[in-house]
Formats: C-alpha cells, sequence, structure tokens
C-alpha cells in the first residue's frame, strides 16, 4: 500500500511532471478549449516542458508548515451592503458588444447540443 | 513646446495663463503625428474627443486641480466608454471592443480634468517583457528604435519618454511598468496590491495585477497617484487605507534614513554597467545623509518561478471569458458551441496568451494543484517574509530594475523562458504586494538608460517617494531625452 509520502513522490518526479507529450499538449488545449494545429503541438510541447522545468525549480524549496498567501494585504471578508444601486450601463448598450445576433434581449449562439 | 513639460510645470503654466490645455493637447498630437510611426507608442488616437474636452476646460478656466487640463496616455486595457480597447489582441480587435462604461481610474482622472489622448501599446493581454506580442507590432525604446521598450507597458513608457504625452497609466502585475520605465528612462510606479482600483481594467492574474502611473518625475507621480488611489467599492480588493498627501512627503529630506542593498540581486551574468550605475547610488544617498547597508532576501530567486505558476494559473481562469459571445472575434459555421468556443479562441489568441492558458490549465488541473498552485502560494509566504524581516532593519530597499538595459527586438523570439527572465528581480515585489518604482539612475555606454528600484513596505507609497525624489533632487538624469 503506497503511504501519502510515495504518491507525493511520485507525483513530484520530475520525469512525470517535466516532459510533456504531444498527446499531453493536445489534452491541455481541450481543457483550455483551445485547437492546436501539428505544428503547434510540436513547438508547444518543447516550449511547456522548457517552461515547467524551471517552474519546477520550486520543488526544492521546503515549505513543510509554511501556510499558503492568496490575499497579500491581509483583507478578508469584505462585505458590501446587498442593495440596488443605479448604473448607467444599459442592457443594450452591454448586448451591443456581442458580435453573436441578438434576439429579444438575448444572444444567439451556435447549438450547445451539436 | 508644451508636451516637453511635467504636468507641475505645466499646471504652472496653466494656472498662470502662459499656456492654455488646448495648445498641450494640440503638442501632444503634433508629437505622435511626428515620431510615433517610428515609436510605435499609441494604437488608437482619440484626438478629436480629447481636443473638444481641452476646449472646454480651457473655456471654464478652472485650473485648482494639478491635472486640469494636463493630456495623458492610457495603456490599451483601460476601459474607455465610448473608445475602443482592445488589449492589443486580436480577439477584441477583430470587432473592435467598445466598453459602455469607464474604469475607475480613467473616471478618477476625468474627474480631476486629466484630458485621455489614446490608448498606448501593450503586450496581448499585458504579457510580455517587450511589448512584441501586441497585435499592432513591436512599441520600440526612444532611445535606440532598434530596441525593445519593455513590457508590458511599453507604450506607456515610450510615449512618456517620446514626449507623446505628459504621463502615461500602465498596469505592474510582474514588473509591467518599471521595468519598460527603466528602459525608456523615465520614472514609473508600481503601487501596493489594492491601493489603487483594478475595476474596468482587463484582469491578467488578480491576486497580483496592480494599476499605476509612468511619469517624467516623481513629482509628477505623486500628484496622479493622489487621483487615483483609494478604496473603490467596485473593486473589493482596495483597502480602506487613507490616502495621504504624497506631494507633501517629498521634503527632500532623508537624513537618518536606513536603506538595504539586497546582495541576490547582483547576480552573474548582468550588465556591468547596470551593476556600476545601481551601486554608484549609494553615494548619492550617503551624500544625502542616509545610510545603505547590505542585506539579504533569501528566497529572490524563487520568485520568478512562483510568478509563473501563479500568474498562468490565473490567466487560465481570467481568459475563460473571452469565448466569442459577449464581446470579441467571431467565427462563422462552427458546429456546436464547444467547437465555437475553440475556432474563437485559437483565432484570436497569440502565442504567448495561450502558452500560459496551457501552462495555468496543467498546473490547475487534476493532481497538480498542490505540487504547483499550493507550493507556489507557499513560497509566496516565504517571500513576503523576507520582505517582512528586512523592513524590521531598514526604511526601504534599493536594487536594480533589470538585469540589462533595452534588449534587440526578437533577441528572445524563440525562448520564452529566457524572456521570463527579464522578471528576475521584478517578482519578489509583486509576491510581498509592496510599493515598488523604477527612477533612471545612469546610461550604458551604449547611451541606453538605467533604473534604480525603490521599494518599500506595504501602503508606503509617501517613503518610497519621499527617497526617490531625493535622488531625482540630486542627480540630472531624469532630464536627459531621446534625439528622435
Amino acid at each position: 500500500m503506497f503511504s501519502l509520502t510515495c504518491v507525493g513522490e511520485l507525483l513530484y518526479s520530475r520525469s512525470d511532471m517535466a516532459t510533456l507529450s504531444h498527446d499531453d499538449v493536445r489534452h491541455i488545449a481541450k481543457l483550455a478549449r483551445l485547437t492546436l494545429s501539428d505544428e503547434e503541438v510540436e513547438k508547444y510541447a518543447k516550449e511547456l516542458t522548457s517552461i515547467l522545468a524551471y517552474i519546477d525549480t520550486l520543488q526544492e524549496v521546503d515549505t513543510e508548515g509554511v501556510e499558503p498567501t492568496a490575499q497579500v494585504t491581509g483583507l478578508t471578508n469584505s462585505f458590501r451592503e446587498d442593495s440596488i444601486a443605479p448604473s448607467d450601463i444599459t442592457p443594450e448598450a452591454l448586448l451591443e458588444c456581442s458580435p453573436l445576433p441578438v434576439v429579444e434581449n438575448q444572444i444567439q449562439t451556435p447549438s450547445a447540443h451539436g | 513646446m508644451g508636451n516637453t513639460l511635467t504636468i507641475a510645470q505645466a499646471h504652472d503654466k496653466l494656472r498662470t495663463k502662459q499656456c492654455s490645455s488646448s495648445e498641450l493637447v494640440q503638442a501632444c498630437i503634433d508629437r505622435i503625428e511626428s515620431v510615433d510611426p517610428t515609436v510605435n507608442a499609441v494604437v488608437y488616437k482619440n484626438f478629436e474627443r480629447a481636443l473638444n474636452e481641452a476646449k472646454k476646460i480651457d473655456s471654464a478656466g478652472d485650473f485648482s486641480h494639478p491635472l486640469a487640463g494636463i493630456p495623458y496616455l492610457t495603456k490599451d486595457v483601460y476601459c474607455e466608454k465610448g473608445i475602443p480597447t482592445t488589449a492589443c489582441s486580436n480577439i477584441l480587435r477583430a470587432k473592435d471592443y467598445v466598453p459602455p462604461f469607464d474604469s475607475t481610474t480613467t473616471a478618477r482622472l476625468k474627474a480631476s480634468g486629466a484630458i485621455s489622448i489614446g490608448k498606448s501599446n501593450t503586450d496581448e493581454f499585458t504579457m510580455g517583457a517587450s511589448t512584441e506580442t501586441s497585435c499592432y507590432g513591436t512599441t520600440r525604446c526612444p532611445w535606440d528604435t532598434s530596441r525593445v521598450a519593455g513590457g508590458s507597458s511599453g507604450g506607456s513608457a515610450a510615449g512618456v519618454a517620446a514626449d507623446e504625452c505628459l504621463f502615461a497609466l500602465g498596469t505592474d502585475t510582474g514588473g509591467s511598468i518599471r521595468q519598460p520605465a527603466s528602459f525608456c528612462g523615465c520614472t514609473g510606479l508600481r503601487v501596493t496590491y489594492g491601493r489603487t482600483s483594478r475595476y474596468g481594467v482587463m484582469s491578467m492574474a488578480s491576486s497580483l495585477d496592480t494599476i499605476g502611473p509612468l511619469c517624467k518625475s516623481i513629482e509628477d507621480i505623486a500628484i496622479v497617484l493622489g487621483a487615483i488611489a483609494g478604496k473603490d467599492p467596485l473593486d473589493a480588493t482596495t483597502a480602506d487605507v487613507p490616502v495621504p498627501d504624497y506631494r507633501a512627503a517629498l521634503t527632500g529630506n532623508i537624513k537618518g534614513m536606513k536603506l538595504g542593498l539586497p546582495k541576490e540581486y547582483f547576480i552573474d551574468g548582468m550588465h556591468a554597467e547596470t551593476e556600476a550605475a545601481v551601486r554608484a547610488t549609494t553615494e548619492v544617498f550617503e551624500s544625502l545623509g542616509a545610510t545603505v547597508e547590505e542585506i539579504s532576501l533569501p528566497h529572490t530567486a524563487y520568485a520568478t518561478p512562483t510568478y509563473y505558476i501563479i500568474c498562468p494559473s490565473e490567466v487560465s481562469s481570467n481568459m475563460a471569458r473571452f469565448d466569442g459571445i459577449r464581446y470579441g472575434h467571431t467565427v462563422e459555421n462552427a458546429e456546436n458551441l464547444v467547437e465555437y468556443y475553440k475556432d474563437v479562441r485559437s483565432d484570436g489568441f497569440g502565442p504567448e496568451v495561450k502558452r500560459r492558458i496551457m501552462i495555468g490549465t496543467y498546473a490547475l488541473s487534476a493532481g497538480y494543484f498542490d505540487a504547483y498552485y499550493r507550493q507556489a502560494q507557499k513560497v509566496r509566504t516565504l517571500i513576503l517574509q523576507d520582505f517582512t524581516t528586512a523592513f524590521k532593519s531598514v526604511d526601504a530597499i534599493i536594487a536594480p530594475v533589470a538585469p540589462n538595459p533595452a534588449f534587440t527586438v526578437g533577441a528572445h523570439e524563440n525562448d520564452p523562458v529566457a524572456m521570463y527572465l527579464e522578471d528576475i528581480f521584478l517578482d519578489s515585489q509583486v509576491m510581498a504586494g509592496i510599493p515598488a518604482l523604477s527612477v533612471p539612475c545612469g546610461f550604458s555606454k551604449e547611451h541606453l538608460p538605467i533604473g534604480l528600484q525603490i521599494m518599500g513596505p506595504q501602503w508606503q507609497e509617501e517613503n518610497v517617494l519621499k527617497i526617490a525624489h531625493a535622488y531625482e533632487q540630486a542627480t540630472t538624469w531624469h532630464t536627459a531625452k531621446p534625439s528622435l
């Protein structure tokens, strides 16, 4: 049975993390809603691998017991009143920005069902 | 020529009727028409509207605010009502995005009487260190047009340095104000995270993005900051911290102040003249009665790898909104909605944006979140602690802005990591959320500007500006002008 540490080590092993195959790149592109040509797949496999090798240097930092920072100035729970405020932006002006047809104040998109 | 003035000088002339706002705006327009075909700092010209506003301000004749009637350029990521704003990306350029609202910052400037004359060039969605990823082409360094102006606020920095405007707005996520200011020989301030509002400015990395000014003097930085800083109900990350009178802090007296010089900012392979110019500032500070001591910020080398995890991760989330539905580029004949998204995004985004989206998507994908994003957030804590410790013994820290002066256009074309390394002295401050600025401190033998970086604790823009102002008053580097 693997201990958590063993799983961690597997996950952190450089061969696993720092080399991206063409299929990896295609999978990432799919998740990111991008279509890549074969030349782009080739190019990004190399480039992303070298970037990952660089950012992998962080794995050598001992962060045992260190809390992560998400909000750097220490703000927490920035609440406001739940009230209606006037705005001079009209729905029509926002819809005007769309490149797609607008029908009854709604944007007509290609079918979500194929 | 009104376009060469600082804000403070122009304000004096306006107040005493030695010149009009219309003359200032016209002088900037003339300068843009004459030099911008070479510099390429301006991507949208808002001249007619600017001249109309200047006319109104002249006839009202109220120049009580130091920004009244002052023409400026805005980086092409600040939304201005009715004015095309494209982030220099084909995804918003194909059908120009014309925002139906103003960013808080441009609204505040408008209320103070400042006049927006156009949009300045940037790397696509601010992703880059050279303004080479813009869909409008590269901005050139006014001191040597075979070189880059830096980035991503390259258009803003070059526009200020080339006297195409009196000041400009930029954004600094990972050095994008300070590095181009250094390359172009102007001043630029990155504020404490949350000091200025990000509302209406297109996001790159929301936990790191800041907006700030690029100017011809520290006094001008203080003037603009005073007009744009402060809490904004429309940006929940702005803090309710009082906005002091920044200009009043510029006393020139820094006697007894303690400055730290971090040893980690002087590395093998950096430009010898950059190192010499920055080290030489020590003598100036000592002559002003400050002391300079060597300090250590041990996690400095990890700041850039940390940045290139956190930034692309947040990029991959922020760029998701560009899907061809509500604004921007569109395509025809997509089979279904998912194919439409893919076609629009693949067509509209340039290579660096795609690269960052994919790095971020990978870092945040199942199984990798803890190893990348979480680990980066922990290292971020360690970098912040480096500064907290250092600021117990010194009031401010001085260091180089960049390891080298402006590089040649195309130098990092096929090497994204080399481009990322341009940030190595600029990402620690981002991780710690502290204010940092660039002020001119010398020239290389090739006559390229070199910038000095001055940083202070969170919310202490006043002290950082005071120190920079005292340095500026004791030197003449900031008065040099490029010949174009």
